[in-house]
This record gives C-alpha cells, sequence and structure tokens, in this order.
C-alpha cells in the first residue's frame, strides 16, 4: 500500500477473488463470502480514536492542554459511526467493510482541521456547523442504506433524477454569486451547493442511460471514416445523453463553477467508454476537452487568471502585491516538508478566507506532512479502488455503471481540487470529499459511500445467493 | 466491459499517483526554494515564535523578552536600553535588526545551525532551537562611567583591553532605547519616524559608524612613524621647525594655540601640542611612511568587524606637501572613529601591537554550551616595541605635565594624548574635543585599559572646548571605572 497505482493495478493481477470473476462461473464451488463486520467494527473504532487524538493534539499544542470538548466530540463522533455500522449490520451485512470506516476517518480528520483552523479565526468558526452536516451526511447514509434495498431501483428513476438535477444546477442563477462564483443557494441563513447533489443524480441517470443503451451505442450508427474503428452512435440514441450533458456543462461554465463541468466531462467519458468499451470515445474525449480547456482558458477572464497563477504562481509576488492564494498554498506544502510541523503548529492561515473549505488540504500538507497528506491520498484511492471492486464483481450494468461512476467522482474531485491547491493543474474551486468545510459536500459524500456500501453488498449477496442455490437446488 | 472498468480504474489510479508524485515534488524537491521566499511569511513568524535569546553584559541579560501572543509573538525588551543601543542595537518586527542584534541574530533567534546538537536531524524533524545567549566582552562600570560622563553632550568613548582586543565600552550620546522599536504596532512606526526626524540623530552608533577628524590624537600616529622611520632618534634632540611653519607650497602659514613651539624637541612638542612640529614631521617622513604607519594602526581598512562592521578610518595617500602637512596633525581627509582611536592608544599600550578589537566574548546555546568563542587575535605591528616604550613616555608625559593633567589617576601610570579638530567650511563648525589614553594599574604588569573619548558640543563655549577639559575627564572616569573593577576583582 505505497502507491495508489500499484494498489488497484495489483487488485487484478492477483488470483481472481471468486466474486470478483465475471460472470461467476456457476461450476465452481465457492465458498461463502465473510461478511467482516467485526473488522468494519474495529476499523471504525480506530478512525474515531485517530481524530479524537487528532483533535487532543491541536489542544496540546495550541492552548497545551486537552480540548474541554475532546470527549464530547469523540463520542459524538463515535455515536454518528456506531449508528451508520448498526445499519450496515442490518441492512447490508455483506457490504464491503472498508468503506464506511474511510468515510468516518476522512470526515473526521475534517472536522480536526476545520477546529484546528476555527483557532486562528476566533469570530468566524465553521467545525460546528461542519458537525451538524456531518451528522445530517450520516442520518442520510443511515437512511439511504435502510430504504434502498437494492439499487436497481434507482434505474427506474433515472429520469426523474435527470429532471432534479437540471432543476438543481438551474437554481443558483437566481441566486447571488459569491466570490465570483454562482454556485449558492441561500435560504433563510443556510447555504448549499445544489451542484454536489446534482452529481450523483447525474452519475444515476448517465448509469441507467448507457445501460439500458450500450448495446445500440456501441453497435450501431455509421462509420465515422470507411476503415476507422470508430463508430458514431445514432443520433436518436446519443442525442439525449449529449443533450444533458451540454446542458449541464454550459450551465455551470455559466455560473463559472468549473471544477464541476470538469467533473462531468470526466465522469461522461468515463461512463461512455465503460458501457461502450470503444477506446475511440477516449480520444474524442480527451481531444474535446483539450479544445475546450483552451477555449475556455484564453476566452474566459476568470478561468484565464487561474490559468495564469497556475502558470505564475509567484507573479503577483514580483509584481510587489504579495503572495496570492495559490502561492500561500505551495508555501504550506513546502512548510510542512517530510513529516509536517504537527497539528496546531502550521500558519496555513495565511492563505485565508477559502483555508477551511478549497484549501483544506493545505493545512493537512503543511501539518501532517507529506507522511500524512500520502496516507490521506491512500485513503481516497481505497475507497475508488473499492468502489471500483464492487463495480466489477456486479453482473448488473447498470450497477457496475453506477459503482464506476460514483467511484469515478471521488477520483476525479480529488484530482481536481488537490491538483489544484498543489499546482499541479489550474486551480478550480471544488469541495475535496469530506475533508473541506461545506455541508452539501459532506451529505453528498455520505449519500456516495452509503450507495457503494448498498452496491458491494448486492455484489457480495449476488454470490452468497448463488452459492446458496448451488448447495440447495 | 471489465476490461474497460479496470482500464478507468488504472486511469483513476493514474490521477492520484500524479497526484503523489506532484505533492512529493513541492513538499521534498522545492520545500527549501518555497520556504526562502522573501513574501513567505513563516520564517518571520518562527523567528519571533520563540523567545530570542539575550545578549549579556557582565553576566546578566540587558535584553529580554515579552509575549504578545500575536502572530509575530516575542518582543524584545531592553534593560537600560540608551546605555547599551550602541552595543546591542534594535531587534524590530518591522524595521530589523542592527549591530549585535543583527551581527548575531543567527545565534539569538535560534537559526544557526551551529545550535543544534544533531543537525542533520534538525534538519528532518525541522526542529527549531531555542535562542543562544550572546556574551560580550563590556565592562558595565565602564559602560556607564563614559554614558554618565558624556551625560547630555553629543559625543562617543571606545574603551578596549590593550592587550586582546576586547571592547570593554562603546557609547554614544545621545542615545535611544531600541525597545522603542520592538514589536510592530503603530507605537513603533511613530518612534520610528521620530528618532530618524531627530537632529541629534540618536540612532547613530558614533562610536564605531561615525568618523571625526582626530586631530592631535593623530599626532601620536605621526610621532611613531617619526620615530620608526628615523627620522627622530632623540626625544630630547630639537627638531628644526619653525613657529609659524608655512605649508610647503603654499603661502598658509600654520601656528600653534600656544607660544613656544619653534625648534622644539619632540618631547615638548608632543607635550604641548605643537603643530608647526608635527606638520613639519609628516613631511619629512613622507606620504609612504606615514601612510604605512596609519595602515598598521588600522587605518584605510574597510572589512574591520567586531562583529558588526565598523566605518573606515581614512589616512588620504593622495596628497601633496601642504595636504599631508595637515594630515599629519589629523586634519585635512584624516578621519578616525573613535574606536580607531581607542586602537591607536592600545597599540601604544600593547608595545606596537594592535589586538583586533572585539565584542563578542562567546556565544552559547540556551542551554549554557559554547558555540563559538573569537578570542584574541593580533593585528599587523603598527610600530616597533621600541619605538612603543618612547611612545608610552610620551604619552605619559602628556599627562604628568602636558595638556592632559585632568586624565590623571593617583596611584596609576596613565598615557594620553589630546585633541582638538577643526572642521567645518573654513574651520566655521565647532571644535572637536578628543582624548585618547591608556592606563595600567598600580599592580598591573601591562596597561588593562585604552579609551578615546570624543565630544562634539555645540553647546558649550567654543574657547573652553579642548580634549584636556571636555575630554579627559571622561576617559579618566573610564579608566578609574576598568581600574577599580580589576581591583575589586
Amino acid at each position: 500500500m505505497t502507491k495508489p497505482g500499484t494498489t488497484v493495478a495489483a487488485e487484478y493481477e492477483e488470483s481472481p477473488k471468486p466474486w470478483l470473476s465475471e460472470p461467476a462461473d456457476p461450476s465452481a464451488p465457492a465458498p461463502r463470502v465473510p461478511r467482516r463486520r467485526g473488522i468494519e467494527l474495529a476499523l471504525i473504532v480506530v478512525a474515531v480514536l485517530l481524530s479524537v487524538f487528532g483533535y487532543c493534539d491541536v489542544g496540546l499544542a495550541k492552548n497545551g492542554t486537552v480540548p474541554p470538548g475532546a470527549a464530547g466530540y469523540g463520542a459524538g463522533l463515535g455515536v454518528l459511526a456506531l449508528l451508520a455500522h448498526l445499519a450496515v449490520r442490518r441492512r447490508a451485512p455483506c457490504a464491503d467493510p472498508l468503506l464506511l470506516p474511510i468515510g468516518v476517518l476522512l470526515n473526521g480528520l475534517g472536522l480536526v482541521l476545520i477546529y484546528r483552523l476555527d483557532l486562528e479565526t476566533p469570530g468566524h468558526r465553521a467545525a460546528p456547523a461542519q458537525l451538524v452536516w456531518s451528522t445530517v451526511g450520516v442520518a442520510l447514509f443511515i437512511v439511504v442504506v435502510v430504504l434502498l434495498r437494492d439499487h436497481r431501483v434507482l434505474q427506474r428513476y433515472a429520469y426523474v433524477c435527470v429532471a432534479a438535477a437540471l432543476v438543481l444546477l438551474t437554481l443558483p442563477i437566481f441566486f447571488p454569486a459569491v466570490n465570483g462564483a454562482r454556485i449558492w443557494i441561500r435560504i433563510a441563513g443556510f447555504s448549499f451547493q445544489p451542484g454536489e447533489f446534482a452529481k450523483v443524480l447525474l452519475a444515476v441517470f448517465f448509469a441507467a442511460y448507457l445501460a439500458a443503451n450500450r448495446g445500440a451505442l456501441a453497435y450501431t450508427g455509421r462509420r465515422i471514416w470507411r476503415f476507422s474503428r470508430l463508430q458514431l452512435p445514432t443520433g436518436r440514441v446519443l442525442g439525449p445523453i449529449v443533450a444533458i450533458w451540454l446542458l449541464s456543462v454550459g450551465v455551470l461554465v455559466l455560473e463559472r463553477d468549473l471544477g464541476t463541468s470538469l467533473l462531468f466531462f470526466g465522469l461522461f467519458v468515463v461512463l461512455l467508454y465503460v458501457a461502450t468499451g470503444r477506446t475511440g470515445w477516449i480520444a474524442v474525449g480527451l481531444l474535446l476537452a483539450a479544445l475546450g480547456a483552451f477555449a475556455v482558458g484564453t476566452l474566459e477572464p476568470h478561468v484565464h487568471s487561474r490559468v495564469e497563477d497556475w502558470l505564475h504562481p509567484f507573479a503577483t509576488i514580483e509584481a510587489g502585491q504579495g503572495p496570492n492564494q495559490l502561492s500561500q498554498s505551495l508555501f504550506a506544502f513546502a512548510a510542512g516538508g517530510i513529516l509536517g510541523t504537527g497539528l496546531g503548529l502550521g500558519h496555513s492561515i495565511l492563505i485565508g478566507f477559502a483555508a477551511k473549505s478549497d484549501f483544506i488540504l493545505a493545512t493537512a500538507g503543511e501539518e501532517l506532512g507529506l507522511a500524512g497528506l500520502s496516507a490521506i491520498v491512500i485513503l481516497y484511492a481505497l475507497l475508488v479502488e473499492r468502489g471500483y471492486r464492487a463495480g466489477l464483481s456486479l453482473r448488473d450494468p447498470f450497477g457496475r455503471l453506477l459503482a464506476v461512476g460514483l467511484a469515478s467522482i471521488v477520483a476525479l474531485q480529488v484530482f481536481v481540487i488537490a491538483g489544484g491547491v498543489s499546482g499541479l493543474i489550474p486551480l478550480t474551486g471544488m469541495a475535496m470529499p469530506f475533508l473541506a468545510q461545506g455541508g452539501s459536500s459532506v451529505v453528498t459524500n455520505w449519500i456516495i459511500v452509503a450507495l457503494l456500501i448498498r452496491i458491494s453488498d448486492s455484489a457480495r449477496r449476488q454470490h452468497n445467493e448463488v452459492d446458496d442455490g448451488q448447495r440447495t437446488p | 466491459m471489465t476490461r474497460c472498468i479496470k482500464h478507468a480504474a488504472l486511469f483513476c489510479a493514474l490521477l492520484l499517483l500524479a497526484l503523489l508524485v506532484n505533492i512529493t515534488r513541492v513538499q521534498v524537491v522545492q520545500a527549501q526554494r518555497y520556504d526562502d521566499n522573501t513574501a513567505n511569511r513563516r520564517l518571520v513568524i518562527a523567528r519571533y515564535g520563540r523567545p530570542r535569546g539575550a545578549i549579556l553584559v557582565g553576566h546578566r541579560p540587558v535584553t529580554g523578552s515579552r509575549d504578545t501572543g500575536e502572530q509575530l509573538r516575542y518582543e524584545r525588551t531592553y534593560k537600560n536600553g540608551p546605555l547599551y543601543a550602541p552595543v546591542t542595537g534594535f531587534a524590530s518586527q518591522v524595521y530589523g535588526t542592527t549591530f549585535l542584534e543583527h551581527a548575531e541574530d543567527g545565534i539569538l533567534s535560534g537559526t544557526d545551525p551551529l545550535l543544534s546538537p544533531f543537525p542533520l536531524w534538525n534538519d528532518v524533524t525541522r526542529a527549531q532551537n531555542p535562542g543562544g545567549e550572546v556574551v560580550t566582552t563590556v565592562d558595565p562600570a565602564a559602560q556607564l562611567a563614559a554614558y554618565e560622563g558624556l551625560g547630555l553632550r553629543k559625543g562617543a568613548v571606545a574603551a578596549v583591553e590593550p592587550s586582546t582586543g576586547r571592547v570593554l565600552a562603546l557609547v554614544s550620546a545621545p542615545s535611544y532605547d531600541p525597545a522603542a522599536l520592538s514589536g510592530n504596532g503603530l507605537a513603533v512606526e511613530r518612534s520610528w519616524r521620530r528618532l530618524n526626524a531627530d537632529p541629534d540623530k540618536p540612532m547613530l552608533n558614533r562610536a564605531v559608524r561615525q568618523t571625526y577628524p582626530p586631530g592631535s590624537t593623530f599626532k601620536v600616529v605621526t610621532a611613531a612613524a617619526a620615530l620608526d622611520a628615523g627620522v627622530v632618534t632623540d626625544l630630547d634632540e630639537p627638531t628644526r621647525s619653525p613657529d609659524p611653519y608655512r605649508l610647503p607650497g603654499t603661502s598658509t602659514a600654520l601656528t600653534n594655540e600656544g607660544d613656544g613651539c619653534a625648534d622644539v624637541s619632540l618631547r615638548e612638542a608632543f607635550t604641548w601640542s605643537c603643530n608647526t612640529v608635527f606638520a613639519k614631521l609628516g613631511v619629512d617622513v613622507g606620504v609612504a611612511d606615514l601612510a604605512a604607519t596609519a595602515d598598521g594602526f588600522g587605518f584605510n581598512d574597510a572589512g574591520l568587524r567586531i562583529p558588526f562592521s565598523v566605518a573606515r578610518s581614512t589616512f588620504d595617500t593622495h596628497v601633496d606637501k601642504a595636504q599631508l602637512a595637515l594630515s599629519a596633525i589629523g586634519q585635512y581627509n584624516t578621519r578616525a572613529t573613535p574606536l580607531q582611536m581607542a586602537m591607536v592608544a592600545a597599540a601604544v599600550a600593547n608595545g606596537g601591537q594592535v589586538p583586533a578589537p572585539y565584542l563578542v566574548e562567546r556565544t552559547t546555546t540556551a542551554h549554557g554550551r559554547t558555540v563559538a568563542s573569537p578570542g584574541v587575535r593580533n593585528r599587523l605591528r603598527a610600530m616597533s616595541p621600541s619605538t612603543a616604550v618612547r611612545m608610552r613616555e610620551l604619552m605619559r608625559d602628556v599627562v604628568e605635565r602636558g595638556t592632559g593633567t585632568n586624565a590623571a589617576i593617583p596611584g596609576a601610570t596613565v598615557g594620553g594624548k589630546t585633541g582638538t579638530a577643526q572642521h567645518g567650511i573654513g574651520n566655521s563648525g565647532t571644535p572637536y574635543a578628543w582624548f585618547i589614553s591608556w592606563a595600567q594599574g598600580e599592580r598591573d604588569v601591562e596597561p588593562t585599559v585604552a579609551v578615546a573619548v570624543v565630544v562634539e558640543d555645540a553647546s558649550a563655549d567654543r574657547t573652553d572646548i579642548s580634549g584636556g577639559g571636555t575630554a579627559a575627564p571622561i576617559a579618566r572616569a573610564v579608566m578609574e571605572a576598568v581600574l577599580g573593577g580589576r581591583e575589586r576583582r
């Protein structure tokens, strides 16, 4: 588990696990899949303890005392995690045992980091609200796990989902822009980003539509050239989904939510590729992405400045205007070095107002160092890998596509935002799953984990059912 | 489909791998470059994040730290700030550091790699050492005597130990309290503006950063050059010099303050500070030999550090004979810092060797482990030992029966030289009063203190200004303080 690349790659070079082989060989006698709920519980305890230690560490570093709320914080997180665990134990007993602990650990760590940054901004505390949103997220997780007995039910609501997604995406246009992006809805003091929920709904729609039409997409239509392998599907099949995708990306560009439009684009291309198996789609996707990125990057002033910042992060310093957010973020990462300064001992608050949201990873990088940051990236990699694994072991195309879609959302999101704040790619505002301050994001990610739990449960239960069937014909 | 899912998974893995590679690049490969960026405030935050190490005078810290709880957390405090300001300088969050605070900043702020017991390990852990301490050579009694001696007058005092070069006193008046510049509030900004606008320049360290025409005190150098060059072999032989002396190649006649300087011996000329005799002597010695001797004393050396830099004292070599004659009596382009003139007195007291002056006895870690101790370094020989013996005799005569009787200390051997330096356009400025001297206690085997005092008092009556009247008592007080300290010890 040194690099995420080897983690995923190594999985399918190993001799296939019985539930991994597709389609399950009916003649092979497979042992009953172990449920592993005990392991899940143990991992959850570790995750909660790690978070509580982090919380105490912040207090010790800043004030020399364990923070007064440590017990309450630990108990709160523990109870939430335990309730989620009980829900999984009751309703999804075969689910992957890693998914929930990873969610708990990342969420707990995020709360610690936000609490730590709150100490630098006494007038503006974000951790209590984040704790409330985490509670809502876990509650929704439990609701999804308990009420959604079979993920295939979602297939029926594909068009409801896409309608809801489009409505959610359009709503922020009627609300004022915040920090240059029109992605917020404010009602009665509460604000949330509908785009966050929309991505789950869109993933459901894409998965359902592509699962239903993959044959037509892959094997009908005209070839672009006589000898090319790329076959253009008929407009009747491709039309609706391209229209929906264009609509959502268009709306996002209008709202200047670049990160999410990039995410939707990536999600669309990945699912199209997986559904049709046509490599050509990747080429077309990359070509379109390059063209789009170039066009937006040169024409749109907001994006253009981001690209300029990325190319010359220290330009504002050289111009005598002081460091911008990105250079402050790079300074924070660099200050962390290999082992980090230790929780509470960094100065990432210098980044400014986005330190708790978009730039939360810089705090992790400074105070936990390369070691801690790698651990976090590996946690995300594991989450993604577990999602893909569930997708691989399922047999229904919708479930497979949905699992792949949800896992890819996590991977793309992590890449876009982490790459942005560490100077790998131009910065686009987006929330680090679970870590960053932001209610909509936390809630959405808990729903994603809930859906993955449900899918992984179905995947492994299928095999058990098959096994049971073989034993009692 | 399975194959494609695996490809997509591989794609995600590559994305996250790219992230890890990039993070490693930022946090390990580029880290030092980002850390060193001037716009990165972490360095300055870390710098003020711990209390600064103390500067010690006579085993007692003269500096302290105050915790403000702000981002630049610890502010410097000073005990007897104005007294020690020429030694410590200031350490300000806004305006940086000066003098010892600047020269020993690595030790004081804890960033000096020598402070860590395991340097390599500290690089890995990025542990920060507490600030170390700087032990100065300053004698608190001598410092106080000099400061009180100057009182409200403008001027400076430098005192060194002739055998070692340890700086015993470094005083500049008027002074200021460096504590007024600690921190980063509005008050600091106001103090900075007020101190810079002050016509008396309280932040100017006159002892090491201001050069004055040394006037007659430079006759010590001229006399040493004349003796070393063999222009004068007998102290009591008449020097065949006219009074007044017409500067070579001009119609300007140089005169003396008093009478009876015509054709006197070197001893009498030195004791009574005859300008005519020394102007002629300078011309007789020649620019090469006189400059060589001056350089031997430390003139024209821009690289002197104690450990902060000392302004260059100058002896001009591109001169005609008239200018050389004026240079030989410490006028024209001859300029010296008080510390340089203390070195001149010290060279005489130290048998002709000029000790390299130093202000830091040693630096230690916060736990008292010695990090470095500069120790004694001898500079070039300024004059031969036999010349030094005769120069001592001359300087003793000045105090015993000449212009410097105000510096005499009962029970001690004291040598000195007065000076009254003309300056300004057409010598219109109020002359500077100089006195340089050394003293040897009754039970000492060699002189233990050499002092230079300069008083640039504009308010005093012009006729009253003379090295013997104004500056010598201050030098005596400083020498008494040092000798008394040694008696007590």
